[in-house]
This record gives C-alpha cells, structure tokens and sequence, in this order.
C-alpha cells in the first residue's frame, strides 16, 4: 500500500515538472494494413494508396500548430505492412516503445486481432472499416469507431430518399462478401424507413462493361416498377455501369450514382472549403473519406489532450467517452462518440462525383437525444458490453 | 430627418447650379445611408438604401468577398477577396476599386486599428495573421497564430490586436507595438467573432460549435462569464453564435445564432439573454447604422437581411441580395 502511494506521489511529481518545463509528447502510431483488392471492372480511377494515412498526417500538423501554444507536440509513426501479421508485430513494437494511442486503417477482422493483441492499456480509432458487427456485436472495448458504419450511410441514404418519396427499390448487389453486408444493411434502412424492395438481383456476370454494358445492363434491370436503382457494389466493379443503362430511366444510389459517405471534396459548408484546401495543398490530391476518418481520430486525441493536458490513453479516452467531448468537424454540428458501441456520430454528406446533393439527417426524422443517432445503430439495437 | 435635411441642400444646390448633372451626381451619392453587403457566392456587393430598403445597385468585386470594413472617413471601403487571395480597396465616391493590398493568402475577416492606417487581416489557410500599412501598402509583419485565424479585432485604445483561430480554438493577443503574439485564451470549439466592448475593458468571443459566448476580461484575459443559448423548438446543437454586436451605450449584445436563425439579444450588464429574433437562415453577421436604431444581419442560406428595430427588438423587414451574403457595413 505504501508503496504504491509513493509511486503515485512520485508520478504526480513528475507529471508536473513535465507540464512546467518541456513539451507534453503525444505519440500516435499509425497502422496500415488493407487486403489487394480483386481486379475491378471499373479500374479508371483508383483509391489512392496512402488514403487515411494523410488525413492522419494533416490532423498531426493542424495539432502541432495549436501545440505550440500549449507546449504540446504530436507525433505519428507509421506502420505500412503488406500482411496482417506484419501489422500486428509493428503495432506490438510501437507498443514496447510506449505508444499507447493508435489509428488503425484495417479490415474488420485484422481489428479485432489487433485489439485483443494490444489489450486495455491501448486505445485504437477505427479510420478503416465499415463492418457493422464491430458496432454491434463484437463491440471490441479498446476501439473507437470514426469511420461511419454501413448502417450509418444506408440509413443516410434510405432518409433522403424516403424524404423524396422514392420508396420503391430495385436491389442490385455485387458478388463479393462486403457487397451482401452493404445490401443487408441497405435492406435494414427499407425496413426502418418503410421501402420495398421490388427485386433483389445479384450480379454475376464478368465481361467487360466498359464495352457492352449498354447491351447487358437494360435486361438486367428489367423488373417491377422501380422508383430508383440501388447498388450495392463496394470496389465499382459494375455500378459504374448501372447510370443510364437501367431499363427503366431512374436514378441510381448506394455505392454509385447518389452516394452516402464519410467526406468528399465536394463538401465545402461549415468551413470545410478550408480543411479541404489545407488538404489538397499538402497531399496534392482530394481528401477521402478515410482520410477524414484518421483526420477525426487524430483530431479527437489532441482535442482531449487539450482539455485535460494528459497524453496517457486512459485519461484520454475516460474525456473522449464522456459528455464534455466534443470536436468540430466541419459537418455542421459538433461530433461526439456514442457512449454503447464507440462510434463517433456525425452527419452523412450524399453526394454525386460533381456536387454535394444533400446531408443527412434529414429534416422530421426525430430522436429523443439526437437526430444524429437517427443514423446506425442506436443504444437499444445494440448488444455490446462496454 | 436627416434625408430631409439633405435634399433640402440638394434642391437648393440644384437651384444654386442650374444645373441637373450636378444633382443626379449628388443624388446617388449623398442621400440616404447605405448598407453594404458582401455576396460571397455571387462576388458582389449589394448596395441597400436604408430609407427605401431596397437594393440599388449591385458591384462586381473580387473572388469570395467576405470581411468588409469602411475606412475612418467612409471613403474608401476594404474588402476581403478570399479566393483572389488579396484585400480590394475601393474608392465609394466612384465605386471603383483602387487599389489592391498584399493580405496574404485567403484572407477572411480584419480589422483597421484606430489610427486609421494599419489593417490587421486574418490569413484563413496559413495560420497567419498579416498587418498591412494601408498608406504604402507595405507588409509590416505576419505573425503565426492556430490553424484557420478568423475573428480579428483591435481594441479602442489600439493597443491589442486579438484574433481567433477556428481549429485551434483560441483567442489570441497580439502587442501592436511590437506585434508580438504574447497571449492565448482558450475557448470552446471554433471561435468565429471577436468584439471589444466600446470602453475596451471587455471581449466577445463566439464559439460557433462549442455553442457558447465567451466574455473575457481584457485585463487579466480570462474568461470572465460564459453564454449559452436555449431556443424552443431549435436542437442545440444548431445553435451556433457567429456574429456579435455591441450598441455603444453598453445596453445589449446582439448574438447572430447562425442555423438557429435567431439573434439572441443580450443584457450586456447582467449577461442574461433578453430575447430570441427570428431572421432569415444560417445568420452570420450584423451591422447597426449610424444611429444604432437598426441592426442588419446577412443571412447566408436565404440570401437575404434581416432588418431589426433595435427599440422595438422586432424584425421589421427582410432584403433580398445576392447568394451567400456575409458580411455587413452601413455608410451613413
């Protein structure tokens, strides 16, 4: 017991000495692993290769100017591997140095091996993957979610077009596992947003569209009437197509067409115009959405380092988690993490590739706390215990 | 009364001079107080005159003009051209712009000092704040502030120059002797607008996310008393102060709520808030004129001005003007 409350005395100790003389460190590690994709029809313009990890990048910059007035300084250090176990043996290293607070761009189940590796002393922001079941049921209690779930975007989406009444769906879903999570969740926002789905049709086909798909595409979409075509096609390898070719002339969504995302240069309200062009300047090229979503982890650590001028994980996240945070994020309103599953809340810009065409919530669709939770998963839905 | 007063003059010049270019000249110039509006989407200015509220004439100006501000003869107006990435100086005898300062790149929002001569401009996408000799139109210095310096004002006794930054959520003070940055003063979440009050002891500071006013003592530069805002019927989170304006008898604050559509009026003694007007959507920033009986707000989403008696505390009139009015200054 003695001991213990000397150790204590002595950390308080240090603490302050450290506040009073040189600069509180905060070190981020970065952790990059995404799988090769399979080739994609659609192969004209890529998502660029170090998509997150300049997002992250320009969050360390716009921290360190406001460190300066605090003495504070942040730091990212990067891990780029090409398998997951490499990604994990770097995280595992960065941890043996001290570095407690990562943002991690990984698919789901490379997260979830992360988390259990890294364990409670850590605290990872998932920049990296949609997956709904992280949200909801494996609920992994060191992560913090800044990328929007599929749910979020679908519901995005189902509200907007409920509000312009297209209420009857022709479901086309692509053939590869993200695509069926992408229909599944669009077919939660009908059920919640009262949409039939006419028809769901499942693509199969593997010529060229660049070349026929005026050919095969009327007939694949000939069915009931429809009011708009949804695509669930995550990598582009046929939605591309789908605009202009349905049977019937009607307007496309989901992956392509009218899309619910996370950012996109077309975004420019609510001073985004200016995190846009700071963006374009440093990374010479447009900002994504999981650029936003590393710029919002990185955001979210220096905001709460800030208020409470603490740099350790759990001082951070006890901040992060409760109801004082709050970070401004260019949406419009000011965001925050849902105390059941860690997900950050936000609004969900919907866009074509030239405009912002609307922003969701959309007006009359009401919550008791929040419009914003109108948007995933809300507490009841979820079955995690944090 | 005073319109009166001034065609009065005018007939009896034209008597006077016999002569009728002598009097249209007048005419469009002199007569009634105007407000002048920024468009930052249409690159404009709209004119209003403020006896017949209606919108005479529209001027071409610089790219995304937002910060205007008069010089302290009204005879010149600067203009913030944001994309142009400089300050316009026009010349409000023959509606021509003049001159064009070196402010930086993107400029947004600035403040002239009292002496008339040095123009403090925030630089929104370097972290700078630039100080221009408006006489030479020189650079006198940059100084590096937080990320997207906003808000920019300088004290009545011209001895502080103070700026916000958006992202690093800061009211920063700078010497204007030596434009030195020798203070900070952290605020809640994207300050917007700062403002003195006119004895120079007291500064506003909105936070458009963080939702509040902060009232900071000049002196110490600390944060003195702290504005919340509660509107029936609105979220909160919509309600996100921008604009602050004093009247000089020290009586209220106005406080435009931007998405919340409302300026709050506020007790600038007590700090309680008095009343909720509703203008036009997305209010961003206000202007009195010269007899502080009006207040005009630009509303950015309605592309419109709300006019506000400021005795009644009622909106009497809504303008339309060009896309995305920001900023407001009346020429009296």
């Amino acid at each position: 017991m003695l001991r213990t409350l000397i150790t204590i005395t002595a950390l308080l100790l240090s603490s302050v000495a450290a506040r009073a003389s040189e600069p509180l460190q905060i070190e981020i590690g970065y952790l990059h692993y995404q799988p090769e994709r399979p080739p994609a029809l659609s192969n004209i313009l890529p998502e660029p290769a170090d998509s997150g990890l300049r997002g992250a990048e320009l969050a360390i910059d716009d921290s360190n100017t406001t460190g300066r007035f605090l003495k504070q300084s942040y730091r990212l250090q990067t891990v780029r591997a090409d398998s997951p176990d490499e990604v994990l043996a770097g995280a595992r290293q960065l941890q043996q140095q001290g570095v407690e607070l990562f943002v991690a761009n990984l698919p789901a189940a490379e997260l979830l091996r992360l988390s259990a590796a890294l364990g409670p002393q850590a605290l990872i922001f998932n920049a990296g993957s949609q997956d709904d079941s992280l949200r909801r049921q494996s609920c992994p209690t060191n992560v913090l979610h800044t990328a929007p779930s599929r749910a979020m975007l679908t519901d995005a989406l189902g509200q907007w077009l409920k509000a312009r009444r297209f209420e009857r769906w022709l479901l086309l879903v692509g053939n590869q596992p993200e695509d069926q999570r992408y229909a599944e969740a669009l077919e939660r926002a009908a059920q919640r947003f009262g949409a039939r789905i006419v028809a769901r049709k499942a693509w199969s086909f593997d010529t060229d569209l660049r070349r026929t798909a005026q050919k095969e595409l009327p007939l694949f979409t000939r069915t009931d009437d429809y009011d708009v075509v949804l695509v669930a096609d995550e990598r582009g390898d046929f939605g591309e197509y789908v605009l202009y070719n349905s049977w019937l002339p009607r307007p496309v969504a989901g992956t392509q067409g009218l899309t619910p995302v996370a950012w996109h240069r077309v975004v420019e309200q609510w001073g985004a115009a200016q995190l846009q062009s700071r963006f374009d300047e440093m990374a010479g090229r447009w900002m994504t959405g999981t650029d936003y979503a590393a710029w919002a982890a990185v955001r979210s650590i220096a905001e709460a380092a800030i208020q409470t001028g603490a740099n350790d994980a759990a001082t951070l996240e006890h901040h992060i988690r409760s109801d004082r945070f709050q970070l401004a994020g260019f949406k419009g309103r000011k965001l925050s993490y849902r105390r059941w599953n860690g997900q950050l809340r936000q609004p969900i810009p919907l866009v074509h590739p030239r405009a912002l065409v609307s922003q969701s919530p959309q007006e009359g669709f009401l919550h008791p706390v929040t419009e914003l939770d109108t948007l995933g998963f809300d507490q009841p839905e979820v079955h995690c215990k944090l | 009364m005073k319109t009166t007063t001034l065609l009065k003059s005018l007939s009896l010049s034209l008597l006077v001079a016999g002569s009728g270019f002598a009097a249209t000249a007048l005419s469009s110039t002199a007569v009634a107080a105007t407000a002048i509006v920024s468009n930052e989407k249409d690159d404009t200015l709209s004119l209003i005159d403020l006896d017949s509220l209606q919108v005479t004439e529209t001027l071409p100006v610089g790219q995304r003009p937002r910060g205007i501000t008069l010089s302290k003869d009204h005879s010149k107006l600067y203009i913030c051209a944001s994309d142009s990435d400089t300050v316009q100086i026009m010349d409000l005898k023959t509606r021509q712009i003049i001159a064009e300062l070196p402010s930086g790149e993107d400029p947004e929002q600035f403040a002239l000092h009292p002496n008339d001569r040095l123009l403090y401009i925030a630089n929104e996408d370097d972290a700078l704040v630039t100080v221009v000799d408006t006489g030479d139109r020189s650079v006198v210095a940059q100084i590096d502030v937080g990320v997207e310096p906003e808000g920019m004002a300088v004290s009545p006794d011209g001895k502080w120059a103070v700026n916000t930054s958006e992202t690093t959520n800061m009211v920063h003070w700078i010497d204007t002797e030596t434009h030195q940055l020798v203070d900070n003063t952290l605020v809640d979440q994207r300050p917007r607008h700062v403002e003195f009050s006119k004895d120079g002891n007291i500064l506003w500071a909105s936070s458009e996310i963080g939702g509040t006013v902060s009232v900071i003592d000049v002196a110490s530069r600390q944060i003195q008393h702290k504005l919340s805002f509660k509107i029936r019927g609105v979220h909160p989170d919509k309600v996100q102060p921008v604009g602050v304006k004093l009247t000089d008898d020290g009586r209220y604050a106005f406080i435009a709520l931007g998405p919340a559509n409302h300026v709050a009026v506020v007790d600038a003694k007590t700090f309680e808030v008095l009343d909720y007007l509703l203008v036009g959507r997305r209010v961003w920033h206000m202007a009195f004129n010269e007899d502080q009986s009006r207040l005009l707000t630009t509303n950015g989403v309605s592309g419109d001005v709300s006019v506000i008696d400021v005795d009644q505390l009622k909106v009497t009139k809504s303008i339309k003007v060009g896309r995305y009015p920001w900023g407001v200054v009346v020429l009296p």
